[in-house]
Parts: structure tokens; C-alpha cells; sequence
């Protein structure tokens, strides 16, 4: 869907995005981490031209982005950062509006465009959408920035550190949200974060950066079992990596026959959560159970163990 | 506050208006302040006349200065004009050092005698408060407001006509109204050059020493200055409301 190839900006002499190359699969999420000034952001707005490339061009399903005016490119290119920048004087139905009045949507479309994303984000358009961004919390403003993103129905959504100003509950609540919207939409995600579990439990493919290069692009699996670089495996922190490991699958596919007492376990938990479970009640062992509450079997806490092991791999 | 606010407002209002259409009302009141046998009413023209011109010319100058000093401003913030900046800056900082008699006297020997010499400084005058206002208010506009414009899909035009400009306007308008009361106020030495503002009626009192012509004449440009000012601070705190700050 986007091919970036051979991707370098140069500021000077600065090298800051240096030689790199990135296929990203349609409808795919893809993490972009690393340091601070490694470039993350200055490759995101490659993208989008709102950082013109010294070098190298991206491929959005096989256009070149030079192809097109850079402000009629981005109209196609769903864009969502830090501090939202929702426009003060702009109610929030205008703002969500924004794009697809510059693509001259009619008026009930729009409308009913605006609707629809405002519900979708849990924001009942009646209420908020006549509100100015001043009267909405910190998390809604949030979430009003990637409606605004997503009202084109664009095939990208390029998104740099949405989340990072949200408190630890509204930020989950964003990521579980983006996540059923990205599913839903289909759209491919290209998002910078600096919060490595949001990178390992939203994305499904991680694209590493240091100083200007890509030093690694996986799944989140890969990325932890098989760091490319030191600073790759020291980013995920060596006393988190087997949690984070668990934290990528749910229980499901642990479940044996058996029975077990004690509170259960649901079978698409995540493994992280059904060690801290057994961990916190001191049992070896939970029953499980399916969506209907059916009983499946029990999770040990020796398979859990085990499977936190990069060698189990 | 606001009730007492807008009594003295009314008041003052009710006070010129009846001053301009019968300034014969405040003879007696101004009588002790004429010398003995002098008029104590201005009637050699007709006040609500030098009003009307007085505030024309205020008016015109405060719109030639706002074009002038946004379309300055606006040039000034655009990628190809920000080498400019502070070379407008400085033209417009001097423009204001200059002493307004002393661009009136410059522009008599070109422009002659009357109405356009004043024009003329007053516009001068008018262009630094607005410039310096509209910068600040388009400088002002956050940096992640005008990003998120960009990366929905604006022009640099749209960008300019339905973000920067209307996030700045406040600041524009508090620009317009210093602009307006230097003018309203400075007209006034518009008639040292036989520009026919309220001026007049003060010069005639301070040539033939008639106190009573010097206050009304001083007294009516204030009371419009303060009317005029009040109703664009007014306007500016719409403008502030819109602009999503209250
Ligand atoms: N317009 C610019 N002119 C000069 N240097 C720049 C410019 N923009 C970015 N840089 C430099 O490029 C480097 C990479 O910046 P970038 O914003 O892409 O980093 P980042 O990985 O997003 O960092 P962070 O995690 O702190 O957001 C930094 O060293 C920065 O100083
Ligand atoms: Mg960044």
C-alpha cells in the first residue's frame, strides 16, 4: 500500500532520515520507535509532504506522492498528532468537517459523516458536535483529532504520538478504540509512539529507527525473540520483554483439559493477564472459559512460564 | 457595573449628540468660561459639519492603515516574505517616531492645504499599531493548529483566510482601535492645516483666549473618541468569543 524507497532528508549537513526503504501492507498497522531525534516524525511527514524528501519517493498504491499537489495528496492522507490542533474557532462538527468540505462532500453527507465518526468515537454528536474544542477534556479533544483524521475515508492514517498526553486509562481506552475503528475502516496506520506497549499490543508491524535509519522492521514478536540492534533489545527493557511477549497472545491456544477451582479465566485474556491472575491468587492452575462462559479447560502456570521463554520459540 | 457602565455610556451619548445638533443648549453652562462679551457657543460652522468630518477622516485613514498594515503583515508571515519582517518592522517603528505636526508640515508643500495632509499623517500613523497587532495574532496561532490545517488538506490560501486570519482577528481589531483613537484624537491637529475637524472650534478658543471653546471643543472630540473606542472593544470581544478564547 505505501512504498517508501530509499527515503532520506538532509538538513545541511544533518543527515536526519538516512537511506530508508519500508514496504507497508494495505490495512496494516505499523509502529514507527526509536530515540528522541531519530527521525520518526521527520519520516512520517515524508509521507504526507508536509517534509519535502532531499531524496528517495513514497508510493501510496503504486502513485508516486509527487504526483499530486501536496495539499490535495493530504486530503487523501489522514493526519492525527500530539495536542490534536483542533481548530478553536471551529465547533466540533466543523472540525470533523474539515476535510470532506474540501473535497466538496454535500451537506448531508457531511452531516451524516460527521455523525457517524462521532458516534464511532463514543462522542453523541448531538451533545458534543455544536461544542468548541475548549469544552471537551483532554481525551475527547483526542479522539475529536483522529475523527477529524479518519472523515475522508482516507487510505492512510498517519498518526505521531496520539496518545502521548493522555493519562494511562484514556490512553488504553484510544488504543482499544483506534484499533475496532482500524479494523473496521480498514485504513493502514502509520503511527509514531514513543509507548512501547502500544507499539507491541496495537501494531502488527514494528519499524525501528536509529539515528535517521531503519534498523529493524518485524512483528512485535520478532522485535522482542530477535532484536537487530543492542539498542532495539534495550528499548523493550530486558525485565519487561517476557511480559510484553505473553501480553501478545491470549490464553486460548494454552488451554488444557483438567479442572481447576478459583475465579476463571477468559479464553481470549492475554497471557500477561492470566499470569498476573494465577500470580496474584497463588493458585497453579485457572479453569477457562469461552465467550458463552462455557468451560474449556485450565491454564497452568508452568505452560504461562513457559511460553514467556524467547527459546520457546 | 455593567448597568452604571451603560448609564455613563448613554449619558455621554445623549451629551454630544445634543451638543452637535444644538450646541446652543450649553450656552449658559459655558458662559462663565468665555471672556466678557464673547460668544460662549462655537457658531461660525456647524459642529455636527466639523464632526462629521472629523470622523470621516478618522475613518478613512484607520481602513487605508488596516489594508495596508495586513497586507504588510500577511506578506510578512508567508514563507517568501519573512526576510522582510524586520525591515518592516523598522520602516513602520520610525514612521511612528516621526511628530504628527511634522508630517502634517512635510505634506502641506506636496498635497496643499485642507483635508489630505491629515489623511495623510493619520494613515502613517494608523499602520503601526494594526501591523504589530496582526503579526502578533498570526505569529500567535499555535503551531500544532496550523499543522493539523496543512495535514487535513488546506492551500497555503485557505489556510491563511480560514485559520490564521480569523484566530488573529482579535488581535487585529485591538490593532484597529489604537489605529482609531490616534486618529480620532490626532485629527484634532488636522486644523492647524485647515483640515475642518472639531480641532477648529479648540484653535479658535486658543486664538481669541476662549476658554468656553476650548473645553466644549475638547470635551466633544473625547466624548467621540471614547464612544468610538468603546464600540470596537465591543467588536473585539465578539471577535475574542469566536475565535473559541471565553
Ligand atoms: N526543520 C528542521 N530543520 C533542521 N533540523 C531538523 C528539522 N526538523 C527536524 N530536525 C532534526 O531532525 C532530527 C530528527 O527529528 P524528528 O522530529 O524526526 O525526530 P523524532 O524521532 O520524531 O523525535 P521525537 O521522538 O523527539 O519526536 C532532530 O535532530 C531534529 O533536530
Ligand atoms: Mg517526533
Amino acid at each position: 500500500m505505501i512504498t517508501i524507497e530509499r527515503l532520506t532528508k538532509r538538513y545541511d549537513d544533518d543527515v536526519v532520515v538516512d537511506d530508508v526503504s519500508l514496504e507497508i501492507a494495505e490495512g496494516a498497522i505499523v509502529a514507527v520507535v526509536g530515540a528522541s531525534g531519530s527521525g520518526k516524525t521527520t519520516l512520517l511527514r515524508m509521507i504526507n509532504r508536509m517534509v519535502e524528501p532531499t531524496s528517495g519517493r513514497v508510493l501510496i498504491a503504486g502513485e508516486d506522492t509527487r504526483a499530486t499537489a501536496p495539499h490535495l495528496l493530504r486530503r487523501s492522507i489522514g493526519y492525527a498528532i500530539q495536542g490534536h490542533g483542533l481548530f478553536p474557532h471551529r465547533t466540533i462538527a466543523e472540525n470533523v468537517a474539515t476535510t470532506p468540505k474540501l473535497l466538496g462532500w454535500d451537506k448531508a453527507r457531511i452531516e451524516a459523516r460527521v455523525d457517524e465518526l462521532l458516534s464511532l468515537f463514543g462522542l453523541e454528536p448531538a451533545i458534543y458536535g455544536p461544542r468548541r474544542p475548549h469544552q471537551l477534556s483532554g481525551g475527547q479533544q483526542q479522539r475529536v483529532g483522529v475523527a477529524r483524521a479518519l472523515a475522508a475515508f482516507p487510505r492512510v492514517l498517519l498518526m505521531d504520538e496520539p496518545f502521548g498526553a493522555l493519562d494511562p486509562i484514556v490512553r488504553a481506552k484510544a488504543q482499544a478504540d483506534l484499533r475496532a475503528i482500524q479494523r473496521k475502516l480498514g485504513v493502514t496506520v502509520v503511527l509514531v509512539t514513543h509507548d512501547m506497549d502500544e507499539a507491541t499490543s496495537l501494531a502488527d508491524r514494528i519499524a525501528i529507527m536509529e539515528r535517521g535509519r531503519l534498523v529493524q522492521e518485524a512483528t512485535p514478536v520478532e522485535v522482542l525473540t530477535h532484536p537487530a540492534t543492542q539498542f532495539a533489545a534495550d528499548m523493550f527493557g530486558a525485565d519487561e520483554r517476557p511480559f510484553r511477549l505473553l501480553s501478545l497472545k491470549s490464553v486460548a491456544d494454552l488451554t488444557q483439559p483438567g479442572e481447576a477451582g478459583g475465579e476463571p479465566i477468559a479464553a481470549d485474556a492475554d497471557r500477561r493477564e492470566a499470569l498476573a491472575a494465577l500470580l496474584w491468587s497463588g493458585r497453579a492452575a485457572a479453569p477457562v472459559t469461552g465467550a458463552g462462559g462455557e468451560r474449556l479447560g485450565i491454564v497452568t502456570l508452568a505452560r504461562l512460564v513457559e511460553a514467556a521463554a524467547a527459546k520457546a520459540r | 457595573m455593567k448597568a452604571a457602565a451603560w448609564t455613563l455610556r448613554l449619558l455621554t451619548l445623549a451629551l454630544l449628540a445634543v451638543y452637535l445638533i444644538r450646541p446652543e443648549t450649553f450656552a449658559a453652562a459655558l458662559a462663565p468660561l468665555a471672556p466678557a462679551g464673547a460668544p460662549a457657543v462655537y457658531t461660525q460652522s456647524s459642529v455636527l459639519e466639523l464632526a462629521a468630518i472629523h470622523v470621516a477622516i478618522a475613518a478613512v485613514a484607520t481602513v487605508l492603515a488596516t489594508a495596508a498594515a495586513l497586507a504588510l503583515a500577511v506578506f510578512a508571515t508567508r514563507p517568501a516574505g519573512s526576510a522582510f519582517l524586520p525591515l518592516f518592522r523598522s520602516v513602520a517603528n520610525a514612521g511612528q517616531t516621526f511628530p504628527p505636526v511634522a508630517v502634517l508640515a512635510i505634506a502641506v508643500p506636496s498635497v496643499g492645504f485642507g483635508e489630505a495632509p491629515t489623511l495623510i499623517a493619520l494613515t502613517l500613523y494608523g499602520v503601526l499599531p494594526v501591523f504589530e497587532n496582526a503579526l502578533s495574532g498570526i505569529e500567535g496561532v499555535s503551531p500544532a493548529v496550523l499543522d493539523a490545517a496543512r495535514g487535513a488538506g488546506l492551500s497555503p490560501r485557505q489556510e491563511l483566510l480560514e485559520v490564521e486570519l480569523p484566530l488573529a482577528l482579535p488581535a487585529i481589531l485591538s490593532g484597529v482601535r489604537l489605529s482609531a483613537v490616534i486618529a480620532l484624537s490626532t485629527a484634532t491637529i488636522g486644523s492647524t492645516v485647515a483640515a475642518r475637524t472639531l480641532g477648529e472650534v479648540v484653535i479658535a478658543g486658543l486664538a481669541t483666549n476662549n476658554l468656553a471653546y476650548i473645553v466644549q471643543g475638547a470635551a466633544a472630540i473625547a466624548a467621540l473618541t471614547v464612544l468610538i473606542s468603546d464600540a470596537l472593544g465591543a467588536l473585539e470581544r465578539w471577535a475574542a468569543r469566536r475565535a473559541g478564547r471565553g
